[in-house]
């Protein structure tokens, strides 16, 4: 028999993250929410509404562009931003590659996702924001399960994942001195099967491509990518059109697909209960590099 | 509806402790197959015989290279029945810092010890923090039960000793499983190999124990986060109050004190974007607005007028030490407490605690890394505190050194 006074996980996750969003608003000077159009970050955008509702959110959101992205996810990025009444910060790695900051790797397989971090530490500096939300989850990466929720970065934007503050109880420590900041992960405890029944429990709208759809894709090692103007078939490749979706959303450079009949919220829960590979594992070149991409990464003040 | 259970897992070294963990994680079918490839393939790659399930919780580069694991790891699995979140503290570098970490927001502590060494220094230190930390459901794990020959007698021996030392800590509740990590026995099924064992599987125990009244639900403590005031002419004269509740139950209609000022109201409404609710209680996100124009600010608390929490500037409490400077007997401190953050001045070292035997040193001057001890502190603002075995939030604080802002103490006020 239910107790009087119980809370479902859902619910007492979304407190807690709601927490954690106050916290950061209430003690950090300029905090920016990192906002992609990915699900994560999407689901980030709501948890904020209701932390401040019926206020609007008292920072801006932050777009780290690489150029590449899906162009479903762009529209719906510029349509939430509008419809919530928010600022819409947009950091363009572009820029960084024509001003020569960054140079672009025509090997690498990873596109342009290492030189997010030049152009995310740039436009911190130059907004001079103090916190980052991101909407990292421990569940997604062995690294990420040993990060904070307040984690702090040093002057450069680095990680130091051996020297992290202890975090007790639900006090967080956001102090640092001027040009470090802070990076909070109010999602931290979340899986992504909380997420997506969250989404179905939520009606919370996402980008099309994350629900199956036909589209013309080529299978590469082991990944199906879509055909566009970013990926173009290699000559062993064979374009064939199958029903997919997208897990995560990353670069169409470096995101691939899986295979899916799933036509909303519910079916994603259902094959989300069943599956048996990673959403990043499955579904992220950039994650392959090495044993160690993603806490590599993390140190040079990647999200 | 599905609840959460956070629980916190320590054991020494070799004890089986990932290997538990590994095998909770697989038979929930939480690890995904890709995370176990790289495992095997890093294992083989190294000429491990065995899958090493540990390198699923060594995340870090260097906990890999060396082959310990450095910090706290959070890890997820669900059961139908409950989700679980597991701190995953290690045995053997700062482990008391890790160990108080984990505990601090976990309803259960498990604790492993292998069948064939019995209790250890170790076993005795983490039960001595997880009851430090409150955690209010104990479950020693007596592993490694298929290298005793399954044996009743030596389960029984290592609960006796263990129920002898555990009389002299605060543990409200005390369960026991004989089990084999390696080979499954009573994780999730009862198990074949040791008949005379009448209790529930290890899973069955952490789904069913019963944390819902673990919870405070009498004193109503709402520290006040965020003042919502929309800048907006429809929301014009809006104001509210948001928080989490920290323990009781709230409605629309009650009496309310706000601290420090004394003022007191009425409850007018407590909402959500979602609408208005009939009860908040914890760990609820909440908007309360009162009836009353009274001036309300971050720090302060909602209570009820009367059953107010302590307002003290003098707070006398056991902290765990968790930076490599040690403390400075003399020092200033700054304090975080619920929502209030104040400076704090050391007043007194009354004491510090061998984790150990749980000896008190009177003597003592200051304390280091890893240490326990009883001190006293002065703070410039007066905290809202309650006792943290009554209230492990409003009885819960950490010291952040300020000059480097590091967070260098976890206190629990007595």
């Amino acid at each position: 028999m239910p107790t009087k006074y119980e809370l479902g996980h859902l619910k007492a996750l979304e407190a807690e993250s709601i927490h954690i969003m106050r916290e950061v608003a209430a003690t950090m000077e300029r905090p920016a929410l990192l906002f992609s159009g990915g699900k994560d970050s999407i689901i980030m955008v709501h948890l904020a509404r209701k932390a401040f509702w019926p206020a609007r959110l008292p920072f801006p959101l932050v777009h780290i562009d690489t150029g590449q992205n899906f162009s479903e996810v762009i529209a719906f990025r510029d349509w939430m931003a509008e419809d919530i009444g928010a600022r819409l910060i947009v950091g363009s790695v572009q820029d960084d590659i024509d001003a020569g900051r960054v140079f672009e790797d025509p090997k690498s397989n990873a596109g342009r996702n290492r030189l997010q971090t030049t152009t995310l530490l740039r436009t911190i500096e130059e907004h001079k924001f103090t916190a980052m939300f991101g909407g990292a989850r421990r569940d997604e990466e062995k690294a990420r399960a040993k990060e904070r929720v307040f984690s702090f970065r040093d002057e450069f934007g680095q990680w130091d994942p051996k020297n992290q503050r202890p975090e007790l109880w639900s006090l967080y420590n956001g102090r640092h001195r001027p040009g470090e900041h802070i990076r909070a992960f109010p999602i931290s405890n979340w899986t992504e099967l909380d997420v997506w029944q969250y989404i179905a429990d939520e009606n919370i709208e996402l980008p099309s491509i994350y629900y199956a759809h036909r589209r013309p894709v080529v299978h590469r090692d082991g990944m199906i990518m879509a055909v566009n103007e970013f990926v173009t078939p290699r000559d062993n490749e064979e374009i064939v059109e199958e029903l997919v979706r997208y897990r995560t959303v990353g670069d169409a450079t470096c995101t691939a697909a899986v295979s899916s009949a799933a036509a909303n919220a519910h079916d994603v829960v259902t094959e989300v209960a069943a599956t048996r590979i990673t959403e990043r594992g499955a579904t992220r070149a950039d994650d392959k590099t090495s044993e160690a991409a993603m806490e590599d990464r993390k140190r040079e003040g990647y999200f | 509806m599905s609840e959460i259970l956070r629980f916190a897992t320590a054991g020494s070294v070799d004890d089986g402790k990932s290997t538990l963990i590994g095998r909770l994680l697989y038979d929930s079918k939480s690890i995904f197959e890709d995370q176990l490839e790289a495992v095997e393939r890093t294992s083989r790659d190294r000429g491990e015989a065995v899958t090493n399930l540990a390198l699923l919780t060594d995340g870090l580069r260097a906990e890999r290279e060396q082959g310990i694991t450095i910090d706290v790891a959070y890890r997820y699995f669900a059961t139908p029945k409950r989700k679980f979140i597991i701190a995953d503290t290690p045995g053997h570098i700062q482990y008391t810092r890790n160990m108080v970490t984990g505990a601090s927001t976990a309803d259960l502590a498990l604790i492993l010890v292998d069948a064939r060494h019995g209790l250890v220094e170790q076993s005795r230190r983490h039960s001595f923090l997880a009851s430090l930390l409150g955690v209010p459901h104990l479950v020693l794990c007596v592993n490694k039960m298929d290298l005793v020959d399954y044996d009743e007698t030596v389960f029984e021996r290592i609960k006796a000793e263990f129920r002898d030392f555990a009389a002299r800590l605060k543990i409200h509740d005390l369960s026991f499983v004989p089990i084999s990590a390696l080979h499954g026995d009573n994780i999730v099924h009862r198990s074949q190999n040791m008949p005379w064992y009448a209790g529930s599987s290890l899973l069955h125990l952490l789904e069913e124990v019963h944390i819902a009244s673990d919870r405070n639900l009498v004193d109503v403590r709402f520290p006040v986060q965020y003042v919502i005031r929309p800048q907006d002419d429809s929301w014009h004269d809006y104001r509210g109050y948001a928080g989490q509740v920290a323990s009781g139950v709230m409605k629309p209609g009650d009496d309310v004190m706000v601290l420090p000022s004394g003022f007191t109201s009425t409850i007018a409404a407590i909402e959500t974007m979602d609408g208005q609710v009939d009860e908040a209680f914890p760990p609820m996100s909440v908007t309360v607005r009162l009836s009353d124009n009274i001036d309300v600010s971050r720090g302060d608390m909602l209570c009820r007028p009367n059953n107010q929490p302590d307002a003290v500037q003098d707070v006398e409490a056991v902290i765990c030490w968790m930076h490599e400077q040690p403390m400075d007997p003399n020092g200033f401190y700054r304090i975080k407490h619920t929502t209030r953050d104040a400076r704090a001045k050391v007043s007194e070292v009354l004491y510090r605690l061998d984790v150990n035997t749980l000896h008190r040193d009177t003597d003592a001057a200051t304390l280091s890394l890893n240490d326990v001890g009883r001190i006293r502190l002065r703070t410039t603002v007066p905290l809202f505190i309650d006792r943290y075995e009554r209230n492990r939030t409003t009885g819960s604080f950490v010291l952040i050194h300020e000059g480097t802002n590091a967070t260098v103490a976890a206190g629990m006020i007595q």
